[in-house]
């Protein structure tokens, strides 16, 4: 009896394994419930943001019995173009999805990437971070109208700080509100920190003039008042967080750090489809809704065709900051 | 009184056997980790993240914290026996390990090394205990001039590594600096040096540099030159530390940690700088300085103790201002954050009982690292009897898996090769290779501070000197380069001080350096004289 049980797992096992490289992609596997033998490629290192999201969204997947045996990997470089690369000569390939986000856009035109993400399977946006304007607790500036009006005045004098290289999330943002407020990028004095955590320290120390970054690594020293939130990017306040929004101070930009999932090029409308539905299954299971809880993400869930118009949306918005400033 | 009553609850909190359990995982499994080259203590925690979920968070965070304190010793025992730096913080650690190594006196090195991370271990986390509030407020306060004057004392310091030829060391020092270059322009997003290719973007990673150099060139050095005869295998000497090696070494023991605390603590300093620094101020120091560069212990002890102390350093930040220095911090913010905890300025009055069980926690790691390495120092040090055809294969082989864990790229297989081949290359030449490593460190360092600064101060050069702490570090750069033509100028002793006022004395060089360009002059002689 127990031998039986055993070869029956190892049957099952082999089947799972060998069967689907015999039989052509697509084909034997659509009715079937379950897509076995998942794989997410992460284009950045152990435990960044994009890392974090496949391994959160693996588990769920697991836990909320979607699918099983999801492996997660990481092909790291160029800020997530090598990644992104490899997705692209995947074609064809409905096992294969990889986590990537806002910073990724960007990183395709810095690094004269020949692929882009025009070229993958969009197949949800998943969760968003709005970033706040932040100055330390003793800056001159009360609120964002008078960072404006010295930011106007002298561009070169006012430093503005962000935990991203050019092209990246914390640097598209301050572009954006220039653009808005008719200050050419070019002008725009923006020093790159090595992430979230060296401009907190700038930012405090008053060594840049206000920081722009997702809130996350700020909470606390918000909390504690050792930081003054000027504004939240984002199109609705923050919860928790006393400050106006970008539009509610006077300009015009809504911005948002966002996370999502894309699958290579290639696949047929039901491949696809079963992709979009199983992300769509993990976004309404209890076992996501308890990770995003326990992340600080806010849900931006947008599935198939709606998120590959935002994505195209996106990619226009960040050229067009990027041509400004000669980066693409 | 207070924060010793709570440290001693903390104690409470670690010493149970679950916990005592998970420190003893963390420990061995860091120093495996840290063993290989490639593979580091970030890495290591971020894989295991998904794994500690179900934990408590006290019991993941003590073991974490394990694994950074086990990575950052286990780099060194690569370091020391096969010139294999396993991470970047032990790249220092092999200039004088590996002679000691190759003289048979591999378990001391490793000894001191072991004891050196002990006490690092130790003051650095009573720092951290005294000194974690005040450490915090002034870590915000160094900015990118403070930095880029530091830097240029780094610099200043290289002069010291050199070795025989200056002009040699110059050159050595270009190299480094021209791989350093490699990569996406941090402040503008250009492109330097990439011919195109998406895996040079981010530049070629210092672990791949340092091995291709050390190891990899080093392989092919011996390899060419083994035929010549002496085929014997390192002899393995006495497996403790003597009365004259505790002597030498616990100076640079005790004063590692006040090197590398401070660096752990701010922004932008890690655990490279310091260690380089503690490596030339124990040179300088030290009274058998004919010795460095030949395996003199103070310059195993010394970096060793200063590397553990900056790692206590790195989590005053993270856990006061929720600032991460290192790659291991960040990961481990990321880890707090799922576990809905976050650090900064309210840690520790929010979460009293994880913070000091997790301080207690490196207290007993320290101990059980030093349990754990110190009787196995003799036998790792065996290794070495190992034939060299067969010990260098295995260097070889390490070296190759770990450029490849690196990022599990080929090209960084072949950018190990290719920097082997250029290591072969300068040994040939006699051109030392510490100064190329320093200049892959320092270099995109200093010149992102550099650029920062003037950004800060919109071009204007006055940025670079508009801060106390620069302007100080700045006056004893000078005091440095002005120090041979003073002492010229003073009276008395001028036969005595005329030798010494090069500041760099012929006999501590770098073994790569000096060694190397006398066998090449002997060589050339015997060719000379066989026409």
């Amino acid at each position: 009896m127990r031998l039986r049980n055993w070869l029956a797992v190892l049957g099952a096992l082999l089947a799972v394994l060998l069967v689907p490289p015999l039989v052509t992609s697509g084909t034997g596997t659509e009715d079937q419930a379950q897509i076995g033998n998942l794989r997410i490629l992460v284009p950045n290192q152990p435990g960044g943001g994009y890392d974090i999201t496949a391994r959160t969204a693996a588990k769920a997947m697991d836990d909320a019995k979607l699918t099983s045996n999801v492996e997660v990997f990481n092909l790291p470089g160029a800020g997530g173009t090598v990644g992104l690369g490899r997705i692209v000569s995947e074609r064809g390939d409905g096992r294969l999805l990889m986590s990537m986000g806002l910073g990724v856009v960007g990183s395709v035109y810095t690094n004269k990437s020949p692929s882009s993400l025009q070229d993958t399977t969009p197949i949800a946006k998943l969760i968003e971070e709005p970033d706040i304007v932040v100055v330390a607790k003793d800056s001159p500036y009360q609120s964002l109208g008078q960072l404006v009006e010295a930011w106007k005045a002298n561009p070169g004098a006012v430093p503005v700080g962000g935990g991203s290289s050019p092209g990246g999330p914390d640097h598209l943002a301050p572009m954006l509100m220039a653009k808005a407020v008719g200050l050419a990028p070019k002008s725009v004095n923006y020093v790159p920190y090595d992430g979230g955590g060296e401009l907190l320290a700038a930012v405090l120390g008053g060594k840049v003039a206000f920081g722009v970054s997702g809130i996350g690594e700020y909470r606390d020293q918000i909390q504690a008042g050792e930081l003054r939130v000027l504004a939240a990017t984002s199109a609705n306040r923050i919860e928790g967080v006393d400050a106006p929004t970008l539009s509610e101070a006077g300009v015009d930009v809504k911005f948002s750090n966002w996370r999502g999932i894309v699958a290579p090029p290639g696949l047929t409308p039901a491949e696809r489809d079963r992709l979009v539905k199983l992300i769509a299954d993990l976004h309404d299971s209890a076992q996501w809704k308890e990770a995003l809880a326990k992340n600080g993400w806010s849900d931006a869930f947008a599935g198939g065709d709606e998120f590959a118009s935002f994505l195209s949306a996106e990619n226009d918005r960040v050229a067009s900051v990027l041509s400004d400033l000669g980066l693409a | 009184m207070d924060t010793l009553n709570l440290l001693w609850e903390g104690f409470g909190t670690a010493l149970t056997p679950a916990n005592l359990l998970y420190a003893a995982i963390g420990v061995l499994l860091g120093t495996a980790i840290g063993v290989l080259p490639g593979i580091g203590p970030a890495m290591a925690v971020a894989l295991l993240l998904p794994v500690t979920y179900a934990l408590a968070p006290t019991s993941a965070f003590i073991m974490f914290a394990g694994i950074y304190y086990g990575g950052m010793f286990g780099g060194s025992t690569t370091s020391i026996l096969l010139n294999t730096p396993g991470e970047t913080a032990a790249v220092v650690t092999a200039i004088e390990g590996n002679p000691m190594a190759r003289k048979g006196r591999g378990a001391q090195a490793l000894a001191a090394a072991a004891i050196g991370h002990f006490v690092g271990g130790l003051i650095g986390t009573i720092l951290l205990v005294v000194l974690a509030p005040t450490v915090a407020s002034l870590a915000v306060d160094i900015g990118a001039p403070d930095y880029f004057a530091i830097m240029v004392l780094a610099f200043i310091a290289v002069t010291s590594v050199l070795g025989k030829s200056r002009v040699r060391g110059f050159a050595s020092l270009l190299i480094g600096l021209t791989i350093g270059l490699i990569g996406l322009d941090e402040m503008t997003g250009q492109q330097r040096l990439t011919f195109g290719s998406l895996h040079l973007a981010d530049g070629i990673d210092v672990v791949i540099v340092a091995v291709g150099l050390f190891a990899v060139g080093e392989s092919l050095w011996v390899a060419a030159h083994l035929r010549h005869g002496q085929t014997k295998p390192i002899p393995v000497g006495r497996p403790w530390l003597g009365r004259e090696d505790l002597r030498r070494a616990w100076k640079p023991w005790l004063r590692g940690p006040l090197i590398g605390f401070p660096f752990g603590a701010i922004p932008a300093g890690g655990a490279e700088i310091p260690t380089f620094l503690s490596y030339v101020t124990e040179k300088r120091l030290s009274k058998h300085r004919q010795e460095f560069g030949k395996g003199a212990i103070e310059g195993v002890a010394g970096p060793e103790a200063t590397a553990s102390a900056s790692a206590a350093g790195t989590l005053v930040s993270m856990l006061t201002l929720g600032l991460p220095t290192t790659a291991v911090a960040a990961v481990m913010l990321a880890a707090f954050q799922q576990y809905g905890i976050q650090p900064g300025p309210l840690l520790f009055e929010r979460e009293p009982g994880l913070v000091w069980g997790l301080i207690a926690s490196l207290f007993v790691g320290t101990v059980l690292l030093l349990v754990l390495n110190l009787p196995l120092a003799p036998v790792w040090a065996r290794l070495l009897r190992i034939p060299r055809p067969y010990l260098y294969a295995g260097i070889l082989f390490f070296a190759s898996v770990g450029a490849y864990a690196v990022s599990g790229q080929v090209l960084d297989l072949l950018l190990l090769f290719v920097i082997g081949l250029l290591g072969f290359a300068m040994r040939r030449f006699g051109l030392p290779v510490l100064p190329a490593i320093i200049a892959v460190i320092l270099g995109p360092a200093a010149e992102q501070q550099m650029r920062r600064a003037l950004q800060l101060s919109d071009g204007s050069l006055t940025g670079l000197v508009n801060t106390p702490f620069s302007i100080a570090v700045y006056v004893v750069v000078l005091a440095l380069l002005l120090w041979p033509v003073l002492r010229r100028l003073l009276p008395g002793r001028p036969g005595a001080t005329a030798p010494a006022a090069g500041d760099t004395d012929p006999a501590g060089t770098d073994p790569a350096g000096t060694d190397r360009s006398g066998s090449i002059d002997e060589e050339r002689t015997r060719e000379n004289a066989s026409r």
